[in-house]
């Protein structure tokens, strides 16, 4: 018994710490000024993943898509206590849009198979669309559940939550399976548990390993070095931290849907943040500076 | 998905909750009314709930020519799947060719959905639209008339502007305040066409156990003028200062985020990206840096006064007054200058 879920997380550019240009010269994002973090509102997915599988059993598998530094989050999950990570990565889902990206996941959650819940972050700090959810549970063909707040009750196959729409909340049921976007209020995520940590840190893809043996072997021919990412890979699997790493053959993805042909919204233009400046009137922090502007602005009706 | 349709109507979806079109619906109509009249074809407004067809006369006045109404017991109350599946139908019924909704809570849960089954395109959160051409790079073909959807990304420091040009509806969700409400004209005239939608079980597959609704205590979006404190008010003791300065002027009180973080007002004030976004005739921030985030939220006020010790504050950059000062002094100073007048 107990309950099976599936969570979505993401890393994502810090775009609350931007420690230099926001932008290169060329006009793309310069990623070197912005520090990947792990999604906040994903980790509150996690969290009300790991409390479902506290109170009733069951098992939380962690997904992500992304390029391989994304097992970053992925090994973070593992530390809280996540029970297994799945890497998508395949260069052909580059420039993928929510709805592509929605695509891709979906068709991850098909391969893992058995699920009840799927918790997702409402949304991302790099987009802010918190689109990906809701697309994803069409594309499921499964109910959503948006702005999770809080679990009232489950029972069976029916499910109760009570979701904050800002201003008030409403409690629904349904069925399961279920996808349920959760916000920050939902919970406090819990620390990364240290014994987890000693063990997890281990934990690689099979693109990461191979990245390893590279540096580690770096005079042994091509067949050698194949043998021992085999060897690492299947030593991982035995001791239980492997991330699993599938590409879009792996997900029987249909590739007119993924990555830039997969997207209907394209860019057209990026502009920097240029603040603009007219009219500006420096005001000295006097009687007389104070009472000038104040006269002024009632002579033009602001103050009327 | 549907074809690209020069024709086809600019489509608002009119959410509506106890019988009240919500304070976006009004402002997406001027919006959809202007991109209407660029393109030379009619508004439209999907219109959905139970003996709501009263609303439909605002939206007209409001701009819309069509309101697509649909009058049915389940969608009194706002759910996904039977909204999602009644604003699928229409779309394939009459072939929009940009469908808007209000970037609400309700909006970016509804709309998600519906870009997913009809595999359109959809872009969160515009702070802008407009008419405008593309060239696609690659291919060296020109599209014309194509919605121009703008909005800040990568937490408000970069403004992206996005194209569809293929999979349409173009759909998007508006963001709350930022359009500019115009005046209603009763005199205009509009059809309301009503709509039947067949549901399957799945679509009523989610059951609304409870709902609960909180009166708006702070009403920001309505204010005319907002005195709002930032971080550099230093303590909640001080944050009486600014409750005194809106007091005297009849204003609302704002915070940036720093002042909510730091505990000195509730969270229901917060202006910026993450908090409401207002326009008002005047706007006094005071002890706020101006983070991107805060920016986007009040820079389209008509006048900002900006009080901040530190005169290189990126808040100065958007102010048509700046006061480098204390603000404990400064405050004082304008309660009395604002007490003389008249």
């Amino acid at each position: 018994m107990g309950y099976d879920t599936i969570v979505c997380v993401k890393q994502v550019p810090d775009t609350g710490n931007i420690t230099g240009e926001a932008m290169k010269a060329d006009g793309t994002v310069n990623r070197a000024a912005l520090p990947a973090i792990f999604n906040p509102e994903d980790l509150h997915a996690l969290e009300a993943a790991l409390e479902l599988r506290e109170r009733f059993g069951g098992t939380v598998t962690v997904l992500t898509m992304g390029p391989m530094g994304a097992c970053e989050v992925l090994r973070d999950c593992l530390y809280r206590g996540a029970d297994r990570a799945v890497l998508v990565s395949d260069r052909r889902a580059a420039a993928s849009d929510t709805l592509a990206t929605s695509y891709i996941l979906s068709q991850a959650v098909k391969k893992i198979g058995r699920y009840d819940v799927v918790f997702c972050g409402r949304q991302a700090i790099d987009g802010d669309t918190a689109q990906v959810g809701p697309q994803m549970a069409e594309k499921l063909g499964i109910p959503q559940i948006t702005y999770f707040e809080k679990l009232i009750d489950i029972a069976g196959q029916t499910i109760r939550i009570r979701r904050n729409v800002g201003n008030g909340w409403e409690i629904l049921e349904g069925k399961l399976p279920i996808l349920a976007t959760v916000i920050d209020t939902a919970n406090e995520p819990r620390a990364p548990a240290a014994k987890r940590a000693m063990r997890f840190k281990r934990a690689r893809c099979r693109g990461e390993i191979i990245a390893d043996v590279a540096k580690d072997l770096p005079q042994a021919d091509a067949p050698a070095k194949q043998a021992e990412a085999d060897k690492r890979a299947e030593a991982a699997r035995k001791d239980g931290v492997a991330i699993e790493q599938w590409d879009l053959d792996d997900l029987k993805a249909d590739l007119k849907w993924c990555g830039v042909s997969g997207s209907p919204t394209k860019v057209h233009r990026v502009q920097s943040i240029v603040l603009t400046k007219e009219g500006f009137t420096s005001i000295a922090p006097t009687e007389e500076g104070v009472s000038k502007m104040i006269h002024e602005l009632i002579v033009d009706r602001t103050l009327g | 998905m549907i074809e690209p349709n020069p024709k086809g109507e600019v489509w608002i979806f009119a959410e509506q909750e106890d019988e009240r079109l919500s304070e976006t619906v009004l402002e997406l109509c001027g919006k959809a009314r202007e991109l209407a009249d660029k393109l030379g074809v009619k508004v439209g407004a999907v219109l959905a709930g139970w003996n709501v067809r009263e609303l439909s006369y605002l939206l007209i006045a409001h701009g819309v020519d069509n309101v697509y109404y649909v009058h049915d017991t389940r969608l009194e109350y706002y759910r996904t799947q039977p909204y999602a599946r009644t604003v699928c139908e229409l779309i394939e019924r009459h072939h929009p060719q940009i469908v808007l909704f209000g970037a609400t809570a309700l909006g970016r849960d509804l709309a998600p959905r519906i870009a997913s089954e009809m595999r359109a395109g959809l872009t969160a959160d515009c702070t802008d639209l407009q008419i405008g051409s593309y060239t696609d790079a690659k291919t060296k073909t020109d599209y014309h008339n194509l919605l121009h959807q703008i909005r800040p990304a990568f937490g408000g420091n970069i403004i992206a502007t996005i194209i569809n040009y293929d999979r349409w509806p173009q759909m998007a969700t508006v963001r709350e305040g930022v359009m500019r409400l115009e005046e209603g004209n009763p005199q205009r005239s509009g059809k309301i066409i009503e709509e039947k939608i067949e549901f399957s079980d799945f679509d009523m597959a989610i059951k609304l156990i409870e709902r609960h609704r909180e009166k708006k205590k702070v009403n920001l979006k309505a204010a005319r003028m907002i005195v709002a404190g930032g971080g550099g008010v230093g303590s909640k003791a001080n944050f009486k200062l600014i409750h005194e300065l809106a007091g005297v002027l009849g204003a609302a009180v704002g915070a940036s985020r720093a002042a909510i973080d730091s505990g000195f007002i509730g969270k229901e004030h917060q202006i910026g990206q993450t908090g409401t976004t207002v326009r008002p005739a005047l706007y006094i921030a005071c002890g706020i840096s101006g983070a991107v985030q805060h920016r986007a939220g009040m820079e389209e006020s008509a006048k900002i006064i900006a009080i901040n010790w530190d005169k290189e504050a990126p808040i100065f950059g958007v102010a048509h007054y700046g006061i480098v000062g204390d603000l404990a002094k400064v405050i004082p100073m304008m309660i009395k200058a604002i007490r003389a007048r008249g």
